[in-house]
């Protein structure tokens, strides 16, 4: 057999329907404290090279680490958030290697004990079909600094304003299947730590990181296969194009009669290609021990189970009720609780609005359009629920039409969310206060307007009603119950048979 | 247990230090009385004793969640062998292009 051969027997759908893929993730999630977990210097984002740092983020000797407590608390909600086990005896370890951006020479981590384990996650697939994914554990740890090898001809550069800053490492099980799954769970991930707000999910600023276990065997089998860790995918699509890489792959190379190494690969997103970074000769020995700098950190039952009533009402439970108590679809309960203060405006919103539907309507459409366009988060658009319920209800009692409220309603409470929203329809002139006879005689005349569509509609041709709908609409100015309207006028168009 | 020349070697590059042949011969001689004194110390039972970590019975020493600015960027670099006013300059870590 040739090499051409091999390569067309590969690539074969049939031969890589024998194989089933295998992925864990590790994701790293920095969190939006405001100091770094081990030193109280800032741990945001973006400030001049080397600003953010204290003698002990520096590594300096002599030293001493105090913890972050809010680094704990953000721990213990995630870990609660994912159904895991919270373990109340911590302590920290020291993870030890040589790389310049990590000025200690070890990272400060929890390696035997960490504080949640053995959780899971739910994704959702496709066909409303639902996966629970296994969480092995989810520990505290520091971040390192950031390293330049591009900048300067001779030198690395090195900034540590990362160094130290806290990042909760979330490691699933094996229990991701395909390219999809391992998506939907990285997206599912970033939604619960945006909800818990423990950190904003910005995967191109690197405040969540995810390293990738990848192995094949083929369907059926018992047994794991090989696996390759690839490092640093900085977004779902980048992680699901490398999945898909290693698949194709590692497959190869079984049916070539070859083995996989076990490596830590590099994903080249321009190219799309994975390359070896390490090879498992080369694999690091971190020889942990337990940090003797750091105290050992006891949490009480009472303070975790209190941190547990804090908890906010997660996206899988929300949709759950929307779809089940309020009648939502699946799609637009799934398009509301994507972002958390958007379904905490529409809860807001059904508190005062029995309509429940439209009230999903106003924010899935208008209200989200405008998020959209002006790029502001909903507590900035200043707008009350209560605004909203009212346009709703004006809508349902048929005292303004729902274009009106859409187009001159709400635009009009942008620009001024103080205003009363009976005040603004009293305004724009669009209480639809005409009398049957004013209607009438709109009918009258938009009927004498196309004598020819009268006759068209009475030959069958139901569709020149919207004809003129439109053109009651035109001359009313809007001010027309739309429901009324449409019977009057097929009742005269009945009429002039 | 008795260690091999091949173990200093490896011990000795992650500690990222350079020994040479008289200095292996002298660490090996070293570094296996220390694990013979530790051979003796195990045959001590220590079934219950829990392992020592700490020298302080202190636990739950936090911190709040306060930015303090303690120093500039100018000092951080100040002990720095090498640096450019503004990052730190290393030898380079990696082979680029």
């Amino acid at each position: 057999m040739t090499a051409m051969d091999t390569e067309q027997k590969v690539m074969t759908e049939e031969v890589l329907n024998k194989y089933e893929l295998v992925i864990g993730l590790e994701i790293h999630a920095q969190l939006a404290t405001k100091t770094k977990i081990f030193s109280s210097d800032p741990a945001f984002f973006g400030a001049e090279p080397n600003k953010h740092t204290t003698p002990v983020s520096l590594g300096l000797p002599g030293t001493l680490p105090k913890i972050n407590e809010e680094v704990v608390t953000c721990a213990v909600k995630l870990g609660l958030a994912t159904h895991c086990k919270i373990n109340l005896v911590n302590r920290f370890d020291r993870k030890n290697y040589f790389y310049a951006d990590l000025p200690k020479g070890y990272q400060i981590t929890q390696d035997e004990l960490p504080i949640c384990q053995k959780g899971f996650i739910v994704i959702n697939l496709k066909d409303k079909e639902e996966k629970k994914i296994r969480l092995n554990r989810i520990h505290m740890e520091e971040d390192a600094g950031k390293s330049m090898h591009d900048k300067d001809d001779r030198y690395s550069l090195i900034d540590l304003n990362r160094a130290g800053v806290p990042l909760l490492e979330i490691v699933s099980e094996p229990d991701l299947r395909s390219a999809e799954e391992a998506a939907a769970y990285l997206s599912e991930v970033r939604r619960i730590v945006r909800y818990l707000d423990v950190c904003d999910g910005n995967m191109e600023e690197g405040s969540l990181r995810c390293d990738a276990n990848i192995s094949v065997r083929l369907k059926g089998a018992a047994e794991y296969g090989c696996r390759c860790e690839v490092k640093n995918l900085n977004s779902i699509r980048n992680l699901q194009r490398a999945v898909n890489y290693e698949f194709r792959r590692q497959v190869q190379l079984i049916e070539s009669g070859e083995r996989i190494d076990q490596n830590t690969l590099n994903f080249d997103a321009a190219t799309g290609v994975t390359s070896v970074l390490r090879s498992k000769e080369m694999a690091l020995d971190y020889r942990y021990f337990p940090e003797p700098d750091l105290p050992p950190l006891h949490l009480s039952q009472d303070w975790v189970d209190e941190l547990r009533k804090e908890l906010p009402v997660l996206p899988e439970q929300r949709i759950k009720r929307y779809t089940s108590e309020l009648g939502l679809s699946e799609y637009d309960a799934s398009l509301l609780t994507n972002d958390r203060s958007v379904a905490d405006f529409y809860e807001e919103l059904i508190s005062v609005s029995s309509n429940y539907k439209s009230a999903a309507n106003w924010v899935i459409g208008p209200v989200q359009s405008l998020l959209n366009e002006s790029g502001k988060e909903i507590s900035e658009l200043g707008i009350p629920a209560s605004a909203i319920a009212e346009i709703i209800q004006l809508v349902e009692e048929g005292k303004v039409n729902n274009s009106a409220a859409t187009q001159q309603i709400f635009p009009v409470l942008t620009a001024s969310p103080g205003k009363q929203v009976n005040e603004i329809a009293r305004e724009l002139n669009l209480f639809i206060d005409t009398n049957e006879d004013d209607l009438d005689a709109f009918i009258e005349q938009a009927v004498s307007k196309y004598p020819d569509k009268v006759v068209e509609y009475n030959k069958g041709k139901k569709g020149v009603l919207g004809l003129f709908m439109g053109e009651l609409m035109k001359v009313s100015g809007g001010k027309i119950d739309p429901k009324t309207a449409n019977k009057l006028l097929i009742s005269k168009l009945e009429s002039l048979k | 247990m008795n260690l091999d020349n091949e173990t200093i070697v490896r011990i000795a590059h992650l500690a990222r230090l350079e020994v040479n042949e008289s200095e292996k011969e002298s660490l090996l001689k070293d570094m296996n009385n220390i694990l013979h004194f530790m051979e003796k110390l195990n045959e001590l039972d220590t079934t219950d004793v829990e392992p020592l970590i700490y020298l302080t019975d202190e636990i739950n020493v936090l911190r709040e969640d306060v930015v303090k600015q303690e120093i500039t960027a100018e000092a951080a670099l100040l002990n720095a062998p090498l640096h450019d006013g503004t990052y730190f300059k290393v030898s380079k870590v990696i082979d680029k292009g």
